[in-house]
């Protein structure tokens, strides 16, 4: 019985490290990464710190763009990365200029 | 009045539709694939046509976006099909598509300015409107091939985002 407890411990110690290395993938170091495929910005909420840089990766073979209403724009060409550096007001939603249906938004938090 | 293209393609739309409990009024796969490729060649045409007539930059925007995106998701369509090993096939609806666009091609090409930009940008709002409800009701339905399908799932997001594209342009050039 002390065994199977031990190897409970052991299994949930190991998926939590993996969880943690699965976290780190999408955001590594100061980066934090979008993934714009198929008409959609995945994740499309992020929580960032100012500072970090959210980089969107365009997989898709339309051009896009992360748009704020009356703010920054950041051009997505088909396949290709962008980046912008979190400020401290940057809590915002932003959308594709040329397919305003895609929408995202960015939470800064800390 | 301006509205052949919009309404053939609802006729043409009702070809299709109209008797659903008939199976054998489903378009086929090869049918579907050369309506979906013959409406992103009709835009593109439209777009060239916006990008030599317009000059107003919110118009030659969206036309050159366009060009672009009807363009690419087209060479998405041809490689699938390819792949798929399908012949796309000519059928009514193709037909009715390209007639309706010569038609409101001939009336956009006697417009200039202000009133080509609102004509041209009118126009695509109402196309993929019914471009989309086509998608939407006869198109992605009918598609038998799982690819096929999720191609046109993402064309239908990709023309619901070019339709509010142009609502915007729309709302600008008042």
């Amino acid at each position: 019985m002390s065994r199977l407890v031990l190897d409970r411990r052991v299994f949930l110690t190991g998926g939590l490290a993996l969880l943690a290395t699965a976290g780190a993938a999408s955001a590594h170091g100061d980066t934090v990464h979008v993934t714009v495929h198929k008409m959609a910005f995945e994740p499309a909420s992020v929580e960032v710190r100012a500072g970090q840089t959210i980089e969107w990766i365009n997989k898709d073979p339309f051009a896009h763009t992360a748009t704020v209403k009356d703010g920054w724009e950041v051009m997505l060409p088909p396949g290709k990365s962008a980046t912008h550096v979190v400020r401290q007001d940057d809590s915002v939603s932003y959308y594709c200029r040329f397919h305003p249906n895609m929408t995202g938004t960015i939470t800064v938090i800390g | 009045m301006r509205m052949p293209l919009v309404s053939m393609l609802g006729i043409a739309c009702l070809l299709f539709a109209a008797p659903a409990a008939q199976a054998q009024d489903k378009p086929t796969d090869p049918q579907i694939a050369h309506v979906a490729y013959t409406a992103g060649v009709i835009d593109i045409e439209a777009a060239k046509l916006a990008l030599t007539k317009s000059n107003t930059k919110a118009v030659v925007d969206f036309a050159t976006s366009m060009q672009n995106d009807h363009q690419a998701v087209n060479e998405q369509a041809l490689a699938l099909v390819k792949k798929l090993n399908v012949t796309p096939e000519d059928n009514a609806t193709s037909q009715a598509l390209t007639a309706a666009a010569q038609a409101e091609r001939a009336k956009l090409e006697k417009l200039d300015g202000a009133a080509f930009d609102k004509a041209y940008v009118d126009n695509e709002i109402a196309f993929h409107k019914q471009v989309n409800a086509a998608l939407e009701t006869v198109l992605i339905p009918s598609a038998e091939n799982g690819e096929l399908k999720s191609l046109l799932e993402t064309g239908l997001k990709l023309f619901q985002g070019h339709q509010q594209h142009a609502e915007h342009v729309a709302a600008d050039l008042k």
